[in-house]
């Protein structure tokens, strides 16, 4: 699904902040990415996002070499990956129901065919009574929620969260999780970006872990 | 899956300060700051723009008019001479100035009609029968046509004693000069006030676009193609360029129209009237003046739609 090979990223005329990673995420995997703050967490997401290009090495997502590919093929991919950002990354003007049904309206669909797939998962998520609330209104738990929802609507192939319980107290973190694990038993791979090891320790998984700008895994 | 219909109802959900259901909001906001600001600016712009062009317009119909009314009409001087009879003289020369070719009508002013003229520097109630006051014969020239004036010259010198033809050649190369400075000094204030507005426009749209990055970035998150995105902005941002021409030329074209239905009535009858409507005609920018004034509120919105491109391609590129 994804595989990186001798992957390196810099910014600028900066030292390498990611050298030489060769990995890969396998279909219906689950796992985690950690390391200290400044290892370059952040920068690997963007990579796997297609946000960043790498200054080296090779990146094949869903079997496709991202070096090659245009921007509007870029896009067309992106919609299998879905993420879920530390700070939500909501819409303020679009209402919970607006904001997780956003990927199915900049891909054209009629409202009438996603309505009920997106109730559903608000429910699902616990936002059935929020759903025509404003984010400015919603607690931090709920826009984590919403967030998540957003990013898996669409069924993405590939889910990748960054520090997704970051902002919510150790109860709805393991709900988080579990509803992380759901998703990866109904066949999407995750990829979750923690610092938090009480979170890891819940769920036996393989560990991505960065050091210095080097990745180590633990099967 | 669950029933939609039990609980998307738009009242079952709403609770007590949330907003009602809402599936179709504009993805960019329409009521931001940043846009309100945005529409103030080129309302304004546009306004000054149009003033300026309206001003330009006014300036060179009124040239163009004073230009036409002098090189229309020639003045036939006589001088008065002792022992001759004046009114003869006057009528004679009338008359070969009416069977000239190329000469529309030929009015002779009567001693009332100089006495007027001469009213702001002498003052009313003078009788001229005691002062050489020379008499006038206004000739017309046909539309259209170029009468040989020279001979026109020639046969009133050999027939009619002080007679001399003045076809203000003099007046109209300098009223030329003058309407050309005129026009051309409009011209180059309104390229001025048109560059500011655009610049204007320019920075307030790109200010207004600021905002609006972290909306851009989660529609690029989300799958959103570049195409999709700038179209959003380009729908978004022609329509406060419009608003906003639409407010400051709409403004200024109202301005102009109820100027030239008021001008008579605003400047009372009488002499006064007369002169100032000689300078500065009827305040009548024209259909040509209106146009130009519609066509710079388009160019307003096309210029805020196309920084607003500029500008999401350029957040877009970042991103990646």
């Amino acid at each position: 699904m994804v595989r990186f090979e001798h992957v390196g990223l810099r910014y600028g005329l900066g030292p390498e902040v990611l050298r030489d990673l060769t990995f890969h995420i396998e279909p219906h995997s689950f796992q985690f990415l950690t390391g200290p703050s400044g290892a370059g967490k952040t920068s690997l997401l963007r990579l796997l996002f297609l946000s960043l290009r790498p200054t080296r090495g090779l990146i094949t997502l869903f079997g496709h070499d991202i070096a090659s590919l245009s921007k509007d093929s870029l896009a067309t991919l992106r919609r299998r990956v879905g993420i879920v950002f530390q700070d939500f990354r909501l819409l303020d003007h679009l209402s919970t129901y607006e904001n997780v049904a956003l990927p199915f309206r900049v891909v054209g669909r009629d409202e009438n065919s996603y309505r009920g797939e997106v109730i559903e998962l608000l429910r699902w998520v616990g936002l059935g009574e929020r759903m025509w609330a404003l984010p400015a209104v919603l607690s931090g738990g709920e826009k984590q929620r919403a967030a998540i929802a957003r990013a898996v609507i669409a069924r993405p192939q590939l889910l990748l969260a960054d520090e997704p319980t970051g902002n919510v107290d150790p109860s709805l973190a393991a709900r988080l999780l579990r509803l992380f694990v759901e998703l990866n038993k109904s066949g999407t791979s995750v990829l979750i970006a923690t610092h938090d090891i009480a979170l890891m320790d819940q769920y036996d998984a393989r560990r991505l872990v960065l050091h210095d700008g080097r990745l180590h895994v633990y099967e | 899956m669950a029933d939609i219909e039990d609980i998307s109802g738009p009242t079952s959900t709403r609770k007590s300060g949330s907003p009602l259901p809402r599936t179709e909001t504009p993805i960019v906001p329409k009521n931001s700051i940043a846009g309100r600001a945005l529409i103030a600016v080129v309302a304004i712009m546009t306004f000054l723009a149009s003033l300026t062009t309206g001003g330009v317009m006014l300036v060179r119909a009124m040239a163009a008019d004073w230009q036409s009314d002098v090189a229309r009409e020639v003045t036939i001087q006589l001088r008065a001479t002792s022992g001759r009879d004046g009114e003869a003289d006057v009528r004679r020369a009338a008359d070969i100035a009416r069977s000239f070719p190329g000469i529309a009508e030929a009015r002779a002013y009567s001693k009332e009609e100089s006495a007027r003229l001469l009213e702001p520097w002498l003052g009313s109630g003078l009788s001229l029968d005691d002062l050489p006051v020379p008499r006038l014969v206004v000739a017309r020239i046909a539309p259209g046509a170029t009468p040989d004036l020279a001979q026109l010259r020639r046969q009133l010198a050999e027939r009619v004693a002080g007679a001399s033809l003045d076809d203000h050649r003099a007046w109209v190369d300098r009223m030329r000069t003058m309407a050309r400075t005129a026009v051309a000094g409009g011209v180059v204030v309104l390229a001025l006030v048109f560059i500011v507005t655009m610049l204007s426009v320019t920075f307030a749209t790109r200010g207004a676009m600021a905002t609006n990055r972290p909306i851009i970035e989660v529609l690029h998150f989300v799958g959103a193609k570049d195409r999709f995105i700038s179209g959003q902005f380009l729908k978004h941002f022609l329509a406060l360029g419009l608003k906003g021409g639409l407010i400051g030329g709409g403004t200024a074209v109202l301005m102009f129209a109820v100027l030239e239905a008021l001008s008579g009535w605003l400047l009372g009858g009488g002499a006064a009237a007369d002169q100032v409507t000689a300078l500065f005609g009827s305040f009548s920018i024209g259909p040509a003046g209106y146009l130009a004034m519609l066509a710079q509120i388009l160019l307003v919105a096309v210029v805020t739609a196309a920084t607003s491109q500029f500008t999401v391609n350029r957040t877009l590129e970042n991103i990646e």
